[in-house]
């Protein structure tokens, strides 16, 4: 036995000190050239000498976000095929890598960085989740490339390598509130999933009410894919508010929707303004439940303009009759739109020069026009109440009239001083 | 007598230098041919199955060895990664500095409990310390009430459960559902750097090879046979004079310290530590490599975490969203038709070599040391 008692502490010996040596051989060679390398990460691969640039589209196509950047991926795919039938960007077609988020932070970071190194595409569109896009954002800077995200978000963020097409809080949520407090509503009851938009929504709702003279009677979290409800809704009808500002996300729409029906409560009693409904949440909710209730975009797919109709059309000839098209899908297809934009005037597909270019690019969106913010890279939209119809779409109701210039930290502002 | 103990002998030094040469052929694919034949963001992302394959490693051990089915790795890889986060964001941030996420989401004041980790040295303690701490205590707790089987796994799952909850509870200090993301260096050494990223995988595989040489001598040292004695007939053991739960907890606070360095390492390498790594769903993905590649064996759950690793990162890109039928699928069939892994299958095959077609000479020992533990 006692060769054997040795050898076994022989083995992990050797192994431990090969490895330090080895991993310290690693670090020591680093540090001498660490100059020398970091210029070549950011070193671009991207091949514009053919006939055709790649461009990657990044959503989840697994998991729990599937259902709604499905719909995104969708439309992206749509807005690729109209441009290359009309002669792609600059002459060359676009050619789409496709890859799967699997709604993981970790898998959007992993597939962003894959899509820049490995396939070289020019620029990536996607991104749904919070989550996701704080985890892509460290990608897109430290290998300087372009990230379209096209998702109404919580704001305080800008990143010179990341374009905005979704609303930021003031394009959204305050014109949300604006138009409540309008309405003569004098107090409010929050209601949302327990995540980073809700959480900082309701911080800058707070803000707002308490300069507004708002009073705010409760703020309640539920985890995202809960639906049992029976409690919060309880606290919401004995509280009593005149509005319900709901930023509830996902599945917990449909169990909150249907309880707060439940207990007799209704658009006349108690009016739900929701900032993550839109017309493909409708059909699932379930119309008679949320006939009525209010939303807060900048898109709808009942817009009455000529730049929408083609949209509608199009889509629905692409994918079929009993689809829908929402916010979110509109602000994908209008981002590959301002792409093509940017890229055109800066007549060059090179980071820098779109980013330089950037400023004042604008597009006839079915939104309306939109224009680019060159300082925090956001656009300019318009804002639109909307009311649920029976027909399971969204009818404006209430419009900002004109587009709102994107103000992500708020700044111009006086209540949402401290904010950020 | 004398022939048993020649072919005892004889067994024991095949056995070492099966290991010997596995760990040179896998210390050379590691060090040499996987950095000289791989693009930068493939080495990133096999530095990243290696840090997943360490919890694997320890899992093997209390799993498969122990017969502790912890569905809650989750937990101590995500305490040795938040920590290790923490450090990073605080020394991004600068001596006295407030990481970004806090200023925006947070008081923007540093909590109290984030102080120690400004300190490198005690980062490094921690990220051990604490979750094998967390190991010991829970172990201590659990495995003296005799809490075994399916209430032990439902127990481990529901902190899994509890501890992400908790991470998304605190957007102000933990950055909730968004984690802790963006860190530019690591101990000083700038992780945009490709030669950085290089020197991250080559400790990652130096780890990985500790690692896997510690639960080797573990599996043959005596502690090894009383934890498989536990594994197989615990009252036994106890009736024998040893303490169960004292064997039980050692092997739990191992495997928790693997965990929790290959979520320390995992920051680094992939540069963001979310709720979504820690919960339920990738507590029990950890699980499904062991299982495939045989939890039994010393390098079933290294290897089959790895091949699973990188069969759902390249299938995702071939195929989205098929693959998770497939990994459904697979782990399906091994569990019904193979339950000690696609490792046993090399097992199988072995004896039955053995069997089928005996060498000449002297007469083999019917059932080799480890065989009996596979199952």
């Amino acid at each position: 036995m006692t060769p054997s008692r040795a050898s076994t502490r022989l083995l992990p010996a050797a192994a431990i000190t090969l490895a330090l040596v080895l991993s310290a051989c690693g670090a020591r060679t680093d540090s001498g050239e660490t100059d020398g390398g970091s210029s070549a990460a950011a070193e671009s691969c991207v091949d514009t000498s053919g006939d055709s640039v790649k461009i990657g589209f990044l959503n989840s196509l697994s998991g729990t976000m599937a259902i709604s950047e499905q719909t995104v991926h969708d439309s992206l795919q749509l807005a690729a095929e109209e441009i290359n039938a009309d002669g792609g960007v600059l002459g060359k077609e676009l050619v789409i890598v496709s890859e799967d988020g699997a709604s993981e932070p970790t898998t959007f970071a992993e597939k962003a960085e894959k899509l820049i190194t490995s396939d070289c595409v020019a620029a990536v569109f996607g991104g749904w989740t919070s989550a996701s896009r704080k985890a892509m954002l460290p990608v897109f800077e430290s290998q300087d490339s372009l990230l379209f995200y096209p998702v109404q978000y919580e704001g305080l963020e800008s990143s010179p390598n990341i374009f905005y097409t979704g609303a930021t809080t003031n394009q959204q949520i305050v014109p949300g509130l604006d138009y409540l407090k309008e309405q003569g509503v004098e107090s409010i009851f929050l209601v949302g999933s327990d995540y980073v938009f809700p959480r900082t929504a309701n911080k800058i709702i707070n803000a707002y009410a308490e300069a507004n003279d708002i009073e705010v009677l409760g703020e309640e979290y539920a985890p995202l894919g809960h639906t049992d409800f029976s409690t919060i809704v309880n606290k919401v009808n004995s509280a009593d508010a005149d509005a319900v500002f709901n930023t509830l996300n996902g599945d917990s729409n449909v169990a909150f929707f249907k309880e707060y029906k439940n207990v007799g409560l209704g658009p006349d009693e108690m009016p739900v303004v929701s900032v993550s409904i839109a017309e493909e949440e409708v059909g699932g909710i379930g119309v008679e439940n949320v006939e009525g209730q209010l939303t807060a975009w900048n898109y709808y797919q009942t817009i009455d303009s000529p730049e929408n109709a083609t949209f509608v059309e199009a889509f629905k000839a692409k994918y079929g009759e009993d689809r829908v098209t929402s916010d979110p899908m509109e602000a994908a297809y209008t981002s590959l739109y301002l792409w093509k934009g940017m890229v055109e005037k800066a007549e060059s597909f090179d980071v820098a020069d779109v980013q330089e270019a950037a400023g004042g690019v604008s597009f006839d969106a079915p939104e309306g026009s939109v224009t680019v913010n060159g300082d925090n890279h956001h656009i300019a939209k318009t804002a639109l109440i909307g009311k649920i119809g029976a027909d399971g779409l969204i009818h404006t109701e209430w419009s900002s009239g004109e587009p709102i210039e994107p103000d992500p930290y708020l700044e111009g502002y006086d209540w949402a001083e401290g904010l950020s | 007598m004398t022939t048993i103990q020649t072919t005892v002998g004889g067994l024991y030094r095949s056995s070492r230098a099966r290991a010997v040469t596995g760990f040179g052929v896998a210390a050379i694919l590691l060090f040499a041919v996987a950095p000289a034949t791989m693009t930068m963001f493939r080495l990133g992302l096999l530095a990243k199955f290696l840090c997943l394959a360490m919890v694997a490693v320890g899992i093997g051990l209390a799993w498969g060895r122990g017969g502790m089915l912890t569905l809650g790795q989750g937990v101590f890889f995500g305490l040795g990664a938040y920590i290790m986060a923490m450090h990073l964001k605080l020394a991004d941030a600068g001596p006295g500095g407030v990481p970004d996420f806090m200023m925006l989401y947070g008081s923007g004041e540093v909590p109290w409990w984030w102080e120690p980790m400004r300190s490198p040295v005690l980062t490094i303690v921690l990220v051990v310390a604490v979750p094998t701490g967390l190991a010991i205590l829970l172990g201590l707790a659990v495995f003296t009430r005799r809490v075994r089987g399916a209430y032990f796994a439902i127990l481990s799952q529901a902190l899994a459960a509890a501890f992400a909850i908790l991470l998304i509870g605190q957007q102000a200090t933990t950055g909730g559902t968004n984690g802790l993301n963006g860190f530019r260096s690591f101990f000083g050494y700038d992780l945009s750097d490709p030669l950085n990223k290089r020197m991250l995988f080559f400790i990652a595989a130096g780890a990985l090879l500790v690692m896997v040489a510690v639960v080797r001598q573990l599996m043959h040292s005596r502690f090894g046979e009383l934890l498989v004695a536990v594994r197989d007939q615990e009252n036994r053991v106890r009736f024998l004079g040893y303490d169960p739960a004292k064997v039980k907890v050692v092997a739990y606070a191992v495997a928790a310290a693997m965990a929790a360095i290959g979520g320390a390492l995992f920051v680094p390498i992939v540069g963001i530590i979310s709720p979504a790594d820690v919960g339920v769903v990738p507590s029990i993905g950890f699980l499904i490599g062991v299982a495939i590649g045989g939890r039994a064996t010393l390098l079933g759950p290294v290897l089959g975490s790895i091949a699973v690793s990188w069969a759902q990162t390249s299938l995702s890109e071939s195929f989205p969203s098929g693959w998770i039928y497939f990994q459904g699928a697979l782990f399906i069939l091994v569990v019904a038709f193979l339950p000690g892994g696609l490792a046993s299958l090399v097992g199988k095959w072995r004896r039955r070599r053995t069997t089928q077609d005996p060498p000449d000479g002297a007469p083999h020992p019917s059932v080799p040391a480890t065989s009996g533990s596979a199952a």
